[in-house]
């Protein structure tokens, strides 16, 4: 083994080394420096082609099946590979973004505390923010779920004959299922942001909530792009697919009847609604057509303007580990001659706050970061979630949606604590996925194999004596079972690793030959 | 009972009953750097904007000339810089894309990010700032702040109805992490530090 693999500083010794490309001929340079903002990669990477792995199966209300899925992306290398290594490249310029603000964990600390504030006073807030949004000449409409805020929406544009809508991306409007909804009623949605495009086009999720395509390779989205915006199928290039993107998206902005926009914080001292993107899609989308609708979530509220001066510091280093996202747009009323509407929407959020062990998952400002550090989400992708959140942060939200269908989701985690140590609003993550594995028990919505090997391992650990003598069986067992007992369907953590190297002896034999008699 | 009415007594029956009190903001300016103007430059390149230095000769907006030479649509809103096309004569902000180049004045920068914020009363119309392939933009060195918590105490988010902060050009980098420039936007942002005084004294 070379010493170099010990040195620190050179990010590329962590590269998965069949990626590394030798030059990059997409990156852009000023004088010596590689550009690496927006979500742009650090250092370059080159994948070859491979049929891209696909999501989650979805049934109803039946328990997702996270492994099964994670183990088809991860054996797609090519697809494991690149995402991983994404993934890492915006946890490690987060990194670098948070060595250079020296007041970083007082940020941290202010955004929590923020966060927290507003939502014990939530219901004050909101009205605040209805009240001086009112008084800017904004609608305000409230909708208790997804079902409500798409009426509501489809209320709006039926009201102004409006058949089109451009939008920019909003989780909150894929926790609607607000694309479906409309597709049902006749309205065209079209999305605006390159990534979210994609997905609309594959008709898949987005897989990440800030990249919503970074499962995808080119070569999956040329292929994408070939069937439905008419691309040649064999030019992957990069620049070549955004461009004919942009084309193609920029006469239905043109004609659209209508725009909508998400929020990423609603200041209720102003009764602004915040919106941060790289594309500045979010102005097209709200700045173009006549009208203009956001649909926020109530968690979305903050106090007042000095507030969003610490959550947009630590917004996009967190997520991007970019200083700032290419636009902070901010919407306090129509613009002449317009028409803006907001749509609060509770869809299970005030529920929600009424959870001792959860309610601080409420705090969440999307930025994706603990899905960057997490090691199950790097190496299984998004759509192995078969949920609108996925990552550490899916895994404490979705139960809340629907307790069964993710009950195996606070189980795809290591609670290694990566999550909650990067998290901007220091949500404790990785407890709350530890406390959801609780809960589910109590609620006896574990599955059978698991609920099974855990009264085994529960019995096993309460008896000191049957505990040594199994690990001895064990350990015997290791070195000399046959692989299919070992790597058998039944156990999930054998699937995709080699068993540990069995000690000889176990540590309480050593201790018992050793130690017993004092030297 | 309204939805409204339903979603705030749930709120007041969920709310955690606990203690959590607002603390001051601080404006976390000790480290100001000894040029503000010069850690704007830094940061603008970094978010991938150009930063038009004033040329030796003194002719300040001879760089924002030199770029728009050969640009057929040109839109200013900026008194400084003649276009080709009357912001005025905008009916439907649909009018707007064919324009090749936008110039406007920024309200002011933040140098901790590179930012220049441009409102509704700058743009006239918004989405000239968007619809436009290229975004010139000109900034008083004076009016360029330290960071973000005093970016947000200046006046501009509590009297229009629109503005946002534009760090660099459109981006995305959506497919494999590769960096594009104009992704729905404007291809490039430039910056011409050009004081306000300087050019409000010409006729």
């Amino acid at each position: 083994m070379s010493f170099k693999l010990f040195q620190r500083g050179d990010a590329r010794d962590m590269l998965h080394p069949e990626l590394l490309a030798a030059d990059d001929r997409d990156a852009i340079y000023r004088g010596e420096r590689r550009l690496d903002h927006a979500e742009g990669m650090s250092k370059p990477l080159r994948a070859r082609p491979e049929p891209q792995p696909r999501g989650a199966k979805v049934d109803g209300d039946k328990p997702i099946d996270q492994a099964e899925a994670a183990a088809r992306f991860i054996a797609a290398p090519e697809h494991e590979k690149m995402h991983d290594e994404r993934l890492w490249d915006l946890r490690q310029k987060r990194d670098r973004e948070m060595h250079g603000i020296a007041e970083w964990e007082d940020l941290r600390a202010l955004a929590s505390s923020i966060k927290e504030h507003t939502l014990v006073h939530l219901d004050e807030y909101l009205e605040q923010f209805e009240e001086n949004a009112r008084q800017n000449g904004v609608h305000v409409h409230w909708a208790k779920d997804a079902a409500e805020h798409n009426h509501i929406v489809h209320g709006i544009l039926k009201d102004r004959g409006a058949k089109s809508l451009i939008k920019s991306k909003s989780m909150l409007t894929e926790e609607c299922g607000f694309r479906h909804y409309m597709a049902s009623v006749g309205v065209e949605v079209i999305e605006t942001d390159l990534g979210e495009r994609i997905q609309q086009l594959d008709d898949e999720s987005p897989s990440h909530v800030v990249v919503p395509a970074v499962h995808k390779l080119r070569t999956d989205v040329a292929e994408v792009f070939a069937k439905t915006i008419g691309t040649d199928p064999d030019n992957s290039d990069v620049h070549y697919l955004a461009e004919a993107q942009r084309e193609s998206n920029r006469p239905l902005i043109l004609a659209a009847d209508a725009g909508m926009t998400g929020c990423n914080f609603a200041v209720a001292e102003t009764g602004s609604v915040v919106v941060c993107t790289n594309e500045g899609n979010a102005d097209l989308s709200a700045n173009v057509p006549k009208l203009h609708i956001a649909s926020i979530g109530i968690e979305k509220m903050i106090p007042r303007l000095e507030h969003l001066a610490v959550l947009v510091r630590l917004l996009s280093r967190s997520a991007l580990g970019s200083p700032i996202t290419q636009y902070t747009s901010h919407f306090r009323g129509p613009r002449e001659g317009g028409e803006m509407h907001v749509v609060l929407v509770d869809n299970g959020r005030s529920e929600r706050l009424g959870m001792a062990e959860f309610w601080t998952s409420l705090k969440c400002i999307r930025c994706g970061a603990c899905m960057n550090t997490c090691p199950v989400y790097r190496r299984s992708g998004g759509l192995s979630y078969g949920a609108t959140y996925s990552g550490p942060i899916g895994l404490i939200i979705d139960p809340t949606f629907n307790a069964r269908k993710f009950s195996n989701l606070p189980f795809a985690s290591t609670l290694n604590g990566s999550c909650t140590n990067v998290c901007p609003v220091k949500i404790n993550i990785h407890e709350q996925i530890y406390a959801w594995r609780r809960e589910l028990v109590r609620r006896h919505e574990t599955p059978f194999v698991k609920k099974v090997a855990m009264k085994a391992a529960g019995e096993l650990l309460s008896r000191p004596a049957a505990y040594r003598a199994a690990v001895a069986t064990t350990n015997v067992a290791l070195a000399n079972l046959p692989r299919f007992v070992i790597y058998n369907g039944l156990n999930a953590w054998g699937r995709h690793r080699e068993t540990p190297h069995a000690p000889s002896q176990t540590f309480h034999s050593w201790y018992k030959a050793n130690r017993r008699v004092k030297p | 009972m309204s939805s409204r009415d339903d979603i705030l007594a749930s709120i007041r029956a969920n709310r955690p009953q606990v203690k959590r009190s607002l603390l001051e903001t601080p404006l976390f300016d000790a480290n100001r750097p000894s040029s503000l103007l010069a850690a704007f430059k830094e940061n603008l390149e970094r978010m991938g904007g150009i930063f038009l230095e004033p040329p030796a000769s003194g002719e300040r907006l001879a760089p924002v000339y030199d770029r728009i030479a050969n640009a057929t649509v040109v839109c200013s809103t900026a008194p400084e810089v003649a276009g080709t096309r009357n912001i005025a004569a905008t009916v439907q902000p649909q009018d707007l894309a064919d324009v090749d180049f936008a110039v406007v004045r920024a309200s002011f920068g933040v140098a901790e990010t590179g930012s220049v914020l441009l409102g509704d009363r700058e743009l006239c119309v918004n989405a000239l700032a968007y619809l436009a392939q290229h975004l010139i933009v000109l900034l008083d060195p004076a009016d360029i702040v330290v960071n973000m918590h005093h970016a947000y105490r200046r006046p501009e988010f509590k009297t229009g109805h629109y503005c946002a902060f534009h760090t660099g050009p459109s981006a995305t980098a959506d497919i494999e992490g590769v960096l594009i420039h104009g992704a729905q936007g404007v291809r490039s942002l430039c910056v011409v530090p050009i004081p306000k005084s300087e050019t409000e004294a010409v006729p």
